[in-house]
């Protein structure tokens, strides 16, 4: 690699050739403010806030999009380029919904960090604000124009990354505005409410739809049994809500928290996620033994389900009809659980803590129902509400107690766990179905080549004498390739993972801001510990799972399981509304 | 004479609907030429006769015939930019109504020269006549084979075909005119890479404007080293003068770089309406400078339009008479770019509102000395900081107009209304 010299502030530097000027300050400690920039994310240099100052050029450059040449003289902070930022922040100000301390990102929004940063004390241009409608009318996410600042990362995400072409400038010069597909709601414009738009938005223009307060008001009724469920990513994700290191694992002290919030029980959807495994490996063996529709596919994210439902209603017979471990323990907790401690199912409310916001639509659908009147799933959180919660109540979180999960949902594996990483739900199922298959133990339960951030993974495993090949694939640009090699009757593998999120759930839209290709290694990494650290690794091994067969289910792929436990889809590729 | 007609030669003389008459009148005879040239020589000459882009901004067309030579891609494109957006600017609709085949010509000849596979003229969609125009004498020149397979029996294959956007100004971007080739909204993109490496369709593309090729003919015709002697040292050849406004005689006038502007408002432009007083005199469109009376002694050339940090050189001379006040001619101006701005980067899209609603302060007489400082700060802003073109160029006339026009403005604070 060529090396190229450059002078940054009066600092001489050496770095890569190609190198942006951004990238080459960074590297010397010498932070540019930005703003439509975001790492693992295209350039846009839509925003220009980190316009810096370069020798021989007549205006002003963005740094995010201006390589290094040799020799180049560059001042990212003189008088010149400080005010030009300070007067474009006062411009995105001019024509913002600023209402900071009553804002859902108040004291995480970038753009307040920014002007504070820049010491913006009041701005010289008067407001030329006009508000717009908000596109509140899903279960899951809510689009805010009022405080769009129009940087783009979120049209990048959901075209880009995700393949969905949801989202899109419409209009132009100052009535420029993001918009859902020809100025639908999103409701109406095929999203599949992954949560990347909002996960990237450095405002409040995009955010999960808060339902901390139905949970409060859950949690003070004396009526109410409530019981929580946390799903595997969140014990990798909310420490970073609380103060704690990217990659803490924090599940006991995550439990300690929920209990002085006031849920009865505190569950944890491992459990569902193990029985999953037992559920949807049968239904793999079943299909490949009994000639059934291969491949199959995974049916745990509900973003999936969406995109599928919507793009590909015609390969809908592929994906798995398991019920995702979200929605098995709410069919528990509305039938099994209910009997087991002798209350009326209605008296009993539970929540989801999910690192997802199409959790929030899934738990909504009306096939999620145990008796066809009530969802099974009450309320889902996201973990950044769940952190929320943790910070309205005062709770000091780093100096909690560590504790268990409650029974009879609380013995879990490492399968379970592994769910919350792209790879895991496919690692979790070889290591139950090849020992099933094949009657004899797994040398090795570590599936390195199913790990990681790759886009699509494949590995091969051998089914009593038959070599079988499996893929994993994450985000959904991804998806929509393994998905096209099934609708072509193309596709090589015959069982596929499908994960919405980059990185699976531990990436996913409901996660603390600020993820990156860097976090999500970080909390991959933590899931692997958890996973290598249980004293059960494989889903059939769940003593747990095993007595719920026994005294209840009886069997998996069995009649109660298949009411339970198993569901089904429909083509909403004429009608997609996700109300 | 002021007039030198170079490329404006056939202007009136032949049928521009007539492939024959252009024939007979010299035309095709330099495609000819360039098929009996090296390509690399005919890229020596371009540099020679220092040819530089007609659209406005003055790059160096040699250097953009190089840089996509060198490109190794099995497909370049084309690009004729005939998007003229710019209000004051009719130049190029009068090249293509009137002489077709030459803006043809050279494009085939940049083609052969740089490699080029396919060629497409994106039109102002406004320009219906130059758009069957072009298309007509598209289908002629393929009939008598100077366009499609095996150009005049050569190994040269070479396609062009028009196109048209929906009519937003900032498609004559280059990279907001290859998004909307694309079928894309016009909004422009990042540079690097340029154009000549990833451009329309992620192909190399060489994008110049209408006269730039309509130039090309003329430089083979007559040697680089012959059209470098015409008009002065930095700005060679000549340039067709869009001259509009309160003149008595309007219209499209070829002449040499180095006229003084005086000379083409009052000799070719034969004074103002009603003899009147001149107040100013707007160059290059509605993103250029607006200068005042005493300086019409300036000539037209690149270098001396650099000086107003704008690309003044598309060739526009609009000229303002003693009745119309300055600030209503800005607000019109402002407004003009808040309407067509893309809306993609902060500047351009927040900042023209508030430019407007300062220069209203001014038309309503109710300024104070604090919004002259405003003003021009916010105008260096969005020309220092823009993304593209656009906005770079849009404060222009603001900011001139504070250099030259000061008195004006201290003039409308103290007849403010206090209070």
């Amino acid at each position: 690699m060529k090396m190229v010299n450059l002078i940054i502030n009066n600092v001489k530097v050496t770095v890569e050739e190609n190198t942006s000027i951004l990238k080459a300050a960074k590297k010397f400690n010498m932070n540019i403010p930005t703003l439509c920039y975001y790492e693992d994310l295209g350039i846009k240099s839509d925003c220009r806030v980190c316009v810096v100052q370069v020798e021989g050029k007549k205006g002003l450059v963005s740094s995010c999009s201006t390589p290094v040449s040799e020799g180049m003289v560059v001042y990212t902070n003189s008088a010149r380029v400080l005010n030009a930022r300070k007067t474009i922040v006062e411009l995105i100000l001019s024509n913002h919904d600023v209402k900071c301390t009553t804002c859902i990102k108040n004291m995480r929004c970038e753009l307040q960090n920014l002007a504070k940063n820049l010491g913006i004390d009041e701005n010289r241009f008067p407001s030329v604000f006009e508000r717009q409608p908000i596109d509140d009318n899903n279960p899951s996410i809510v689009r805010d124009p009022n405080l769009c600042i129009k940087c783009g990362r979120c049209v990048d995400v959901c075209n880009n990354v995700q393949g969905t072409s949801v989202l899109a400038f419409y209009g132009r010069g100052h009535e420029t505005r993001v918009s859902a597909v020809f100025d639908e709601h999103l409701s109406d414009a095929f999203c599949t409410l992954c949560g990347q738009c909002a996960s990237v938005c450095p405002v409040g223009a995009i955010t999960e739809k808060d339902d901390t307060d139905l949970v409060w008001k859950a949690l003070a009724d004396p009526n109410k049994h409530v019981i929580v469920q946390v799903a595997p990513a969140v014990r990798v994700s909310l420490g970073e809500e609380v103060g704690q290191k990217i990659g803490t694992i924090v599940t006991g002290k995550m439990v300690s928290a929920m209990k002085i919030l006031g849920f009865d029980q505190v569950f944890d959807t491992d459990f569902t996620a193990d029985l999953t495994i037992l559920e949807e490996g049968n239904e793999l063996i079943h299909r490949i033994t009994n000639g059934g529709v291969l491949p199959m596919m995974t049916s745990c994210c509900p973003g999936w389900i969406n995109f599928a439902e919507t793009r590909y209603p015609d390969i809908l017979d592929h994906i798995s009809s398991c019920k995702s471990p979200q929605q098995m323990f709410g069919s528990l907790a509305k039938s099994f659980y209910p009997q087991k401690i002798g209350l009326d199912p209605k008296d009993i409310f539970v929540v989801s803590v999910m690192p997802c916001t199409a959790k929030k639509y899934e738990a909504k659908r009306t096939e999620m129902s145990v008796d066809g009147e009530n969802p099974d799933i009450d309320v889902v959180l996201t973990t950044r509400e769940l952190g929320k919660m943790i910070k309205q109540m005062g709770i000091d979180f780093e100096n909690l107690d560590e504790k268990p999960f409650d029974s009879p949902f609380g013995i879990t594996t490492g399968a379970g766990a592994i769910f919350g990483a792209t790879g895991g739900v496919m690692e979790a199922a070889i290591r139950t179905v090849y020992e099933v298959v094949n009657k004899k133990p797994l040398e090795s339960l570590d599936f390195k080549e199913l790990r990681g951030l790759e886009g699509i993974k494949e590995a091969e495993i051998n089914l009593n004498g038959t070599m079988v090949k499996v893929a994993v694939a994450h985000t959904l640009s991804m998806a929509k390739v393994l998905s096209e090699q099934v609708r072509n009757g193309t596709s090589p593998y015959t069982f596929i993972e499908i994960m919405t999120c980059p990185g699976g759930c531990i990436g996913g839209g409901g996660q603390p801001y600020g993820t990156t290709n860097k976090t999500r290694l970080d909390r991959i990494s933590a899931i692997y510990e958890v996973d290598a650290g249980m004293p059960l690794r494989k889903s059939h091994e769940n003593p747990e799972v095993l007595a719920l067969y026994k005294d209840f289910l009886k069997e998996p792929l069995g009649k109660l399981s298949h009411h339970l436990l198993h569901t089904y889809y429909h083509n909403r590729n004429n009608k997609s509304q996700t109300r | 004479m002021i007039e030198m007609k170079l490329i404006s030669k056939r202007f009136g003389k032949i049928n521009p609907l007539s492939i024959e008459e252009y024939i007979k009148f010299d035309g095709y005879k330099n495609l000819k030429k360039a098929f009996s040239m090296e390509r690399t020589a005919i890229i020596e000459e371009v540099q020679k006769a220092y040819l530089r882009g007609r659209g406005g901004a003055g790059f160096p067309t040699a250097i953009k015939m190089m840089a996509l030579a060198k490109e190794t891609n099995k497909e370049k494109y084309i690009l004729c930019n005939a998007d003229e957006g710019e209000p004051g600017n009719f130049k190029d609709r009068y090249l293509m109504e009137n002489d077709p085949h030459q803006v043809l010509e050279g494009m085939i000849i940049v083609a052969y020269a740089t490699g080029g596979t396919k060629g497409i003229i994106y039109v102002r969609g406004e320009y219906q006549k130059s758009i069957s125009l072009l298309k007509w004498s598209i289908d002629e020149a393929k009939k008598k084979g100077y366009l499609g397979n095996k150009i005049l029996g050569s190994k040269f294959n070479f396609d062009i075909e028009v196109r048209s956007g929906a009519g937003s100004y900032v498609c004559g971007e280059e990279f907001s005119l290859i998004e909307s080739i694309e079928g894309n909204p016009g909004r422009t993109r990042v540079k690097p890479p340029f154009p000549t490496q990833i451009g329309v369709f992620g192909k190399p593309t060489l994008i110049n404007n209408v006269e730039t090729f309509s130039t090309i003919p003329t430089i083979l015709e007559i040697s680089g080293a012959e059209f470098a002697k015409i008009g002065t040292p930095t700005s060679t050849g000549t340039k067709l003068i869009s001259l509009s406004g309160n003149v008595k005689n309007k219209g499209v006038f070829e002449i040499p770089f180095g006229v003084p502007i005086r000379d083409v408002i009052y000799k070719l432009g034969k004074g103002i309406e009603k003899d009147r007083k001149l107040k100013m005199v707007q160059l290059g469109g509605a993103c250029g400078p607006i200068i005042p009376e005493y300086m019409l002694d300036m000539i037209i050339d690149f270098e001396r339009f650099e000086e107003f940090e704008s690309k003044t050189g598309a060739g526009a001379i609009i000229v303002i008479d003693e009745r119309f006040d300055l600030f209503d001619i800005l607000l019109k101006i402002v407004q003009f770019f808040q309407h067509e701005s893309c809306g993609k980067c902060t500047p351009c899209r927040e900042g023209h509102i508030q430019l407007a609603n300062l220069i209203k302060k001014f038309v309503e007489r109710k300024a104070t000395m604090e919004d002259i400082v405003s003003l021009e700060s916010l105008a260096r802003v969005i020309h220092q900081t823009s993304l593209c073109g656009l906005g770079q160029t849009s404060p222009t006339a603001i900011i001139s107009s504070l250099r030259y026009f000061r008195d004006d403005y201290i003039d409308c604070v103290e007849h403010s209304y206090k209070g």
